[in-house]
């Protein structure tokens, strides 16, 4: 059977689905990445807290908005690139897709306990209660003990590839909840208020805000990215602990 | 500029309880997760360079 090969620009990309070619590589790429959400991150703290305004009705409570909407943002989309890493692993059996999906469960599930938490200091002074059972906020709910079923499920498998193709059943079959989720504001009628950022619609906030969480979202992404690059590459040495490669490489010192 | 003081940054108009409690919070998780991140990634090392898993010939 002949290698599979992706040309761009004289470098074969597939190269990089071996976790041991991948590994530097995602080694050089995490430090910009972190750098790059450290730098989005005082910028959308700066735009959030000093640039925006005070809101009219909801006075400082709204600025948590800045740390609860990427953070749900997120909690959502780590969810179906960990489900999309999971099914291309399934369905080719590559060893590295079910890696990336492993490294990105406890991000996702960091952020998704982020949201519901922010979402519920926000909701207090907002409409007097801590918690309620509406569509969006159970939804969420649900998601959190999703990351902990697939993370549980891992770790409860000895091998490997059973526990990766274990995860990536549970992974898949939670996707259905991301559309309930995102589309929850409009299905149900929810005390959580529909979006005010939309693909399909002008925001329906002020600039200086929406700047703000525009770059506090990029910071997010940034953030993930590096996180699961970073989580992936200590499961890459776990799993290949036994290969020549990692073990010259952690004699080598800290590369 | 939004704020006339540190203390008046700091009373959030009111909601100092919400707002610090949710970037607190958050940010301290954070914190939390790169420590475990770099422990993770320093065990593995150890533990190849040390060879203590006994399964290598």
């Amino acid at each position: 059977m002949s290698q599979p090969t992706l040309v761009v620009g004289n470098v074969n990309w597939f190269r990089y689905a071996s976790p041991q070619a991948f590994y530097p590589l995602a080694g050089t790429l995490v430090p910009w990445f972190a750098w790059a959400a450290a730098v989005c991150c005082i910028a959308g703290l700066y735009a959030g807290f000093f640039v925006a305004p005070t809101d009219h009705q909801q006075g400082d409570s709204y600025r948590i908005i800045f740390i609860h909407v990427p953070a749900a943002w997120m909690s959502m989309f780590i969810y179906l690139v960990m489900a999309f890493w999971a099914g291309l692993g399934l369905v080719f059996n590559t060893r590295l897709s079910h890696i990336m999906a492993s490294a990105l469960a406890p991000t996702g599930a960091l952020f998704t306990f982020i949201a519901l938490w922010t979402g519920s200091l926000w909701g207090k002074p907002t409409w007097g209660t801590w918690w309620v059972w509406d569509a969006r906020l159970t939804s969420e709910l649900i998601l959190l003990f999703l990351y902990f079923g697939f993370m549980a499920l891992q770790s409860a498998i000895d091998e490997a590839r059973r526990a990766d193709r274990a995860g990536a059943v549970l992974a898949l079959v939670g996707v259905v909840n991301i559309p309930i989720i995102y589309f929850s504001v409009k299905w149900w009628n929810t005390l959580h208020q529909g979006a005010s950022v939309s693909l399909s619609s002008a925001p329906t906030m002020a600039a200086t805000m929406l700047a703000g969480m525009l770059l506090m979202a990029l910071a997010a992404w940034f953030y993930s990215i590096a996180a699961g690059l970073h989580r992936a590459r200590s499961i890459i040495l776990e799993r290949e602990r036994n290969a020549d490669w990692t073990v010259q490489l952690a004699r080598k010192g800290r590369p | 500029m939004n704020w006339a003081s540190w203390s008046d940054f700091l009373a959030m108009g009111g909601y100092a309880l919400y707002v610090w409690g949710s970037y607190g919070v958050a940010a301290g998780l954070i914190g939390v997760e790169i420590i475990l991140l770099k422990s993770r990634r320093r065990a593995v090392l150890d533990r190849i360079r040390g060879g203590g898993t006994g399964d290598r010939p």
